[in-house]
């Protein structure tokens, strides 16, 4: 990383990593939607910093304009929270999920402890003609099979929805 | 370290203030045009009396806006509330900074900023705050968070009409983003670029503005017409704005998603919708009708003519010319625009969605493939 972009790492990590704590203590479905919102964007101005702009707009475009909107969506139909009605679920969540997340870090750790330097290298050195294009070849030359297969693996779950949804109506 | 303070953050940030001060400006006439043309249009007079045919009106418009009372429901969850006009406004003026305005850089030359002392090094200033390699990509993912706006401001105003709107608004959204993307695939595939400096320029290149794209070299035959209309149907119903304009129906819903604001959050919301639109009709000029292109550009023999009004400002001239091609070709989508409004009835819930799901999405899906077996055919 260059010297401008360090403490903008700095700043756009700890917005992220703000606004995941406050997604889950929020007691209000909304407010945790927003502040994930918030954490998601920080992510993907983390990745224009890593030069990986084509993945940072496809963050927005998938994840907080398609997905979220749908989850807000879905939170407004659902019945309204009643105020006080959330609970302390008491401490064994805490604990499992805080041994969760021990697990996680000390797995992402080793990970970059063992082969960070040889991938990091130097990241713009990775875009020689663009990004887009690079992730186009890359997707479209040698991963074609997997993601036509992933496509159709979406349409079916697409359809099974369908058909879920729309059961008893003699469909 | 010095020249690249001014031309990473100074020369930006003025470029950043200039475009909002214009845009401000082009939003407050834009509503006085489609106040008097509709009036034209129905054979009414519009806004007469304040300043001469009621050229002054805008101003007095945004002083009464400014002056307002702001109120909030009761009910109104408080922060949401207040955020969500910012919510609208901040896409829709962070879209405009991938815009190319004109195709010529401006030279500006060393100076010294008086009283100061300050000296500023020879810069080369263009019209775009930013030619990004992936601009139309940029444009599409950050208008598409505008519907948070719509959203939010229906959910936290706490009543049945604004709830009603900003369901609708995000269906209606979520369901016209996809022809959207579609029509665009097509310019993407002629221009071999996302950058919208670079669609221009590939325009220029094939010497024609890509709606005239003719693969068979037959005239008439002229496929990203079908583009066009997609993208400008889908831009309408993204926008809002009549005959799509059910999230605010009046007739049904009082205002819709906005019922409950007033004042300056009102204005915000208003301002957000017209810089959409404008935003829209930049789009179209720059992806279809050749952005900074003299309007005769590829008519033979004709194409040089307007390319330069003033000669003898050099390359300064020939910026503010194709500034004044890219505003005439804004503003001429704009007038379609509010003639729409003015000629067609809102469509029904219904017939909005069959609309986009069974019309626009296949038409989009069969655009995408013509053009591809067009541009294999011609090799």
């Amino acid at each position: 990383m260059t010297e401008v972009s360090l403490p903008l790492f700095l700043v756009f990590a700890a917005v992220g990593v703000f606004g995941a704590v406050m997604m889950v203590t929020r007691t209000q479905p909304v407010h945790s939607a927003l502040y994930l919102v918030l954490t998601l964007f920080s992510v993907a101005a983390i990745y224009v910093l890593l030069h990986a702009e084509f993945l940072a707009v496809v963050q927005i475009l998938v994840y907080a304009g398609g997905i979220m909107v749908l989850f807000l969506f879905v939170i407004f139909l659902v019945r309204p929270p009643v105020p006080g009605e959330a609970r302390w679920h008491g401490g064994r969540h805490v604990l499992l999920s805080a041994g969760l997340a021990v697990i996680l870090a000390c797995a992402l750790g080793w990970h970059f402890l063992e082969s960070a330097p040889a991938a990091a290298g130097n990241p713009s050195a990775l875009l020689e003609g663009g990004n887009m294009e690079q992730v186009s070849m890359t997707l479209f030359r040698y991963y074609i099979l997997p993601f036509e297969t992933v496509s159709i693996l979406l349409l079916v779950s697409m359809i099974g929805a369908i058909a879920l949804a729309r059961k008893g109506e003699g469909v | 370290m010095k020249e690249q303070l001014i031309q990473y953050l100074a020369v930006p940030m003025l470029q950043i203030a200039a475009i909002i001060g214009v845009m401000l400006l082009c939003v407050m006439y834009l509503v006085l045009w489609e106040r008097k043309l509709i009036a034209f249009m129905q054979v009414r007079m519009g806004p007469m009396r304040v300043g001469y045919h009621g050229l002054l009106q805008p101003i007095a418009d945004v002083v009464k806006l400014l002056l307002k009372e702001d109120v909030v429901p009761k009910a109104a969850d408080r922060w949401v509330h207040l955020i969500s006009p910012i919510i609208l406004m901040i896409p829709a003026l962070a879209c405009f900074a991938v815009i190319p305005f004109t195709g010529t850089s401006f030279e500006v030359g060393a100076f010294t900023i008086p009283l100061v002392n300050y000296d500023v090094p020879a810069l080369t200033v263009t019209s775009w705050v930013a030619d990004l390699n992936i601009g139309l990509l940029y444009f599409l993912a950050i208008s598409s968070l505008g519907v948070y706006g719509l959203v939010l401001a229906g959910w936290s105003s706490n009543s049945k009409y604004s709830m009603l709107g900003s369901l609708r608004s995000a269906a209606q959204m979520i369901s016209y983003e996809v022809p959207l993307g579609l029509s665009i695939v097509a310019i993407l595939m002629l221009s071999g670029t996302a950058s919208l400096v670079g669609i221009v320029e590939a325009q220029q290149e094939a010497g024609h503005w890509w709606l005239f794209w003719a693969p068979l070299g037959v005239p008439l035959l002229w496929p990203q017409f079908i583009g066009l209309f997609l993208y400008f149907v889908a831009a309408v119903a993204e926008t809002n704005r009549a005959p799509f304009d059910l999230p605010e129906a009046e007739t049904e819903l009082v205002a819709g998603f906005h019922t409950e604001y007033s004042g300056m959050k009102f204005a915000f919301m208003f301002l957000a919708e017209y810089l959409n639109m404008i935003l829209a009709a930049l789009i179209v000029s720059v992806l279809f009708l050749g952005g900074w292109l003299p309007v005769t550009f590829g008519i033979p023999g004709l194409s040089e003519l307007f390319g330069n009004f003033l000669p003898f400002l050099g390359g300064a001239g020939a910026a503010i010319t194709g500034f004044f091609w890219l505003a005439l070709k804004v503003f001429l989508v704009l007038t379609v625009y509010l003639w729409l409004r003015a000629t067609f009835p809102r469509y029904r819930y219904d017939q909005l969605m069959s609309l986009g799901w069974k019309w626009l999405i296949p038409m989009g899906l069969a655009h995408v493939m013509v053009t591809a077996l067009f541009m294999l055919l011609r090799g």
